[in-house]
C-alpha cells in the first residue's frame, strides 16, 4: 500500500503587487506524478529549486496543491479535517537543527509534540524514553539541547518526531550542516528507525552516499518526476545525473571514469567490492590474452 | 600580505561556571594566496578561530600580527582590517536585504565610504567574479535560486575587495552543481586576483581536491597543519575525532587489500583513477 500518492500534483508561487494583481507565477511542481510504498526508505535528489522541499511541504500540509492531489496515508490533503491526523502520521525534520529547538531540556524538547497532541502525561515520558532511546540519546535526556554536537541535536529533533509515533519521517536536507560523524550518526538512526520500527523514510539530500542504501530513489527536476528506481539504476546514468545538477558517489564515480579509459566495467558500480570484483576480472582477462 | 598567529587562547564566559577555553595555544602562519581548508567537529574551535582573524573576537591571551602590525596594539585600525580580511559567514544569503541584487553588493563598499561610481565599479567587477548573468543584476535577490543567492551574497563581500577571504562552508545545502560553482569562482579568485582563501568546510571530499594545506581544529587545539595527502594519511587519527578521509581513499586501501598494487594516499578521483590504470 502506498504512503504517499501524489497525483497530477501542481503547485504554483504566485506573487502579486500591492493592488492583489497577478505579477508572475513561479511553476515549482508541475504535474507530478509519485507513489511512495509503506515502510520503505527513499531519496529523493534534485537541484536546489527543483521542487523537492516543495513537493515534501505538501506531505505536511505545510502547503496545499494548486492542482492535482496529494494522499497520506489514504488521507486527502486538501481536507482541512484530515490536517492534524495527517501532521502526527508524517513527521517532518528540517535542515538546521538550531532553528526547530525550543526548550531547554532534551527530554522536555522530545515531549512538546506528544503533549501537543494530547497525549495522557504518563504515556508521554513513556514515549520521549523509547523515542530517545531509538535515537540513542537517552542519556543526554536531562542535558540542554544548545549544548550538543550538530549531529546530537538532529537526533533530537528526530525523537521528537518518533514520540508522536508518526508512520512516515520525511528529512530536507538533515544533514546538509553536519561534519562526518554528524551525518553517520543521523543516517544509521535513520536505517534504524526504518528497519526496526518500520518507519517510512523520505530522505532529501545533496549528499549522493546517503543514497546507496536506500529502497528507492526519486529524481525530480523543473517540478517533474525525471527518475525513479533502485540507487544503482539511477547511478547507472552517470551523465544524465549530471544534466540535472547532480553526481553519483565517489566510487561510482571513479568507475565511471575508468570505464571511459577503456576498461570494461559495468555500469552502477556503488560499492568498493562490486569495482574490486571487476578489476579482478578485467585483469584476469588481460592474463588469459598475454599469456595467448 | 602574512597573519601570524601566536599561541593565541579564547576563554567563552571566563570567571563563570559556563567557563569553556574555546581555543588553546594556537599557532601557525599564512602568506598571501595560500588557499588553505580548516576541517574539524562542530564545536573543535573552527568558527572561533576564524573570527579572530578579522578581529571580531579579541583573542584572551597571545598575539595575532597582520602584516607585521600587531591587531591588539592599541593605535591598530581593526575597521581597516575588518576590510582587508573579508568574512562569508554559514548561509550567507540571509543577510541579503536590498531590492536589487546590484544595490545589495554596493552596500559594503558604501560603509566603507567610497563614492557612488567607486561602490558600482566594484559590484561590477564583483558579480563577474561570481559569474552571475547581468541580465540579473537589477532582480531582487530573492527571485535568484539558492546557489545564486549565495554567490551574490559572496559578491557583497568581494566588492570590499579582501585581501584574505574567509568562507564558513559556503557549499552548505548547495546542489552538487552549485557546488562546483563556487569552487570554480575560488578558483578564479586566486588566478586573477591572488586573494588568500581559508575554506571552513565538512566535505572531506571537496577540501582533497581543492585545498594546497589544511588545518585540522579539535576541542580548541591545531591537531595538524599539512598538506591534503600527508593529513589524510592520519585518516584513523582523524576517525576518532570526528572527521574522515575521503570516499576515495577508503575505496583505494579496500583496492590495496584485494591484492592490487594501487596507491594508497591518493585522495582525488582523477589520483585513483591514473594509479589504477598504472596498476592493471
Amino acid at each position: 500500500m502506498s504512503i504517499v500518492k501524489a497525483k497530477n500534483l501542481t503547485f504554483e508561487y504566485i506573487r502579486r503587487d500591492e493592488e492583489g494583481n497577478v505579477e508572475s507565477i513561479n511553476k515549482a511542481i508541475d504535474d507530478l506524478n509519485i507513489e511512495i510504498e509503506e515502510g520503505q526508505f527513499v531519496a529523493v535528489l534534485g537541484h536546489n529549486g527543483s521542487g523537492k522541499s516543495t513537493f515534501a511541504k505538501h506531505l505536511n500540509v505545510l502547503v496545499s496543491p494548486t492542482e492535482g492531489s496529494v494522499w497520506v496515508d489514504g488521507m486527502n490533503t486538501l481536507e482541512h479535517e484530515n490536517t492534524l491526523q495527517i501532521r502526527q502520521r508524517a513527521g517532518m525534520v528540517f535542515q538546521n537543527p538550531d532553528n526547530q529547538m525550543i526548550c531547554t531540556v532534551v527530554d522536555e524538547e522530545v515531549g512538546f509534540g506528544p503533549e501537543n497532541i494530547g497525549v495522557p502525561e504518563n504515556e508521554i515520558w513513556e514515549r520521549v524514553e523509547k523515542s530517545l532511546k531509538s535515537v540513542g540519546m537517552y542519556e543526554y535526556r536531562n542535558a540542554n539541547p544548545t549544548k550538543l554536537s550538530g549531529g546530537q541535536k538532529q537526533r533530537i529533533a528526530i525523537a521528537g518526531i518518533v514520540a508522536m509515533k508518526p508512520k512516515c519521517i520525511i528529512l530536507d536536507e538533515p544533514t546538509a550542516m553536519l561534519d562526518p560523524n554528524g551525518r553517520k550518526e543521523v543516517l544509521k538512526v535513520l536505517h534504524e528507525l526504518n528497519e526496526q520500527e518500520k518507519v517510512t523514510i523520505i530522505l532529501i539530500t545533496h549528499y549522493m552516499e546517503e543514497v546507496i542504501e536506500a529502497d528507492k530513489v526519486f529524481v525530480i527536476h523543473e517540478g517533474k518526476l525525471q527518475m525513479q528506481g533502485t540507487p544503482r539504476e539511477i547511478f547507472s546514468q552517470v551523465e544524465r545525473l549530471k544534466e540535472y545538477r547532480l553526481d553519483v558517489p565517489q566510487v561510482t564515480e571513479l568507475a565511471y571514469e575508468l570505464r571511459k579509459e577503456g576498461l570494461d566495467i559495468r555500469p552502477g558500480i556503488l560499492y568498493s567490492n562490486e569495482l574490486i570484483s571487476e578489476l579482478k576480472r578485467i585483469k584476469e582477462e588481460r592474463n588469459v590474452d598475454n599469456s595467448r | 600580505m602574512s597573519i601570524i598567529v601566536d599561541k593565541i587562547n579564547y576563554i567563552y564566559e571566563q570567571g563563570t561556571n559556563l567557563e569553556r577555553q574555546a581555543l588553546k595555544d594556537v599557532s601557525f602562519v599564512i602568506e598571501k594566496g595560500e588557499f588553505i581548508g580548516l576541517i574539524g567537529h562542530t564545536g573543535s574551535g573552527k568558527s572561533t578561530l576564524i573570527q579572530h582573524l578579522n578581529g571580531l573576537y579579541k583573542a584572551t591571551s597571545g598575539h595575532i600580527y597582520y602584516d607585521e602590525q600587531d591587531i591588539y596594539d592599541k593605535n591598530y585600525n581593526l575597521r581597516d582590517l575588518r576590510n582587508k580580511v573579508g568574512l562569508v559567514f554559514q548561509y550567507p544569503e540571509h543577510q541579503l536585504f536590498e531590492n536589487t541584487i546590484f544595490k545589495d553588493v554596493c552596500f559594503g563598499p558604501k560603509n566603507q565610504g567610497l563614492s557612488k561610481q567607486e561602490c558600482e565599479i566594484r559590484a561590477f567587477e564583483s558579480l563577474r567574479l561570481v559569474g552571475l548573468d547581468e541580465n540579473l543584476y537589477y532582480h531582487s535577490p530573492f527571485d535568484l535560486s539558492g546557489g545564486q543567492k549565495r554567490r551574490v551574497a559572496i559578491a557583497g563581500v568581494l566588492a570590499m575587495q579582501p585581501e584574505v577571504l574567509i568562507l564558513d562552508e559556503p557549499t552548505a545545502g548547495l546542489d552538487p552543481r552549485g557546488r562546483d560553482e563556487i569552487f570554480a569562482i575560488l578558483k578564479r579568485l586566486r588566478e586573477e586576483k591572488n586573494i588568500t582563501i581559508i575554506l571552513v568546510s565538512h566535505s572531506m571530499e571537496d577540501v582533497a581536491a581543492h585545498v594546497d594545506r589544511i588545518m585540522v581544529m579539535d576541542d580548541g587545539i591545531l591537531k595538524y597543519d599539512d598538506t591534503p595527502r600527508n593529513i589524510f594519511k592520519h585518516y584513523k587519527e582523524l576517525e576518532k575525532i570526528g572527521l574522515a578521509a575521503p570516499q576515495v581513499t577508503y575505496i583505494m586501501q579496500d583496492i590495496k587489500e584485494a591484492g592490487f598494487n594501487v596507491r594508497t594516499d591518493a585522495i582525488t578521483i582523477e589520483e585513483a583513477k591514473k594509479s589504477i590504470l598504472e596498476t592493471i
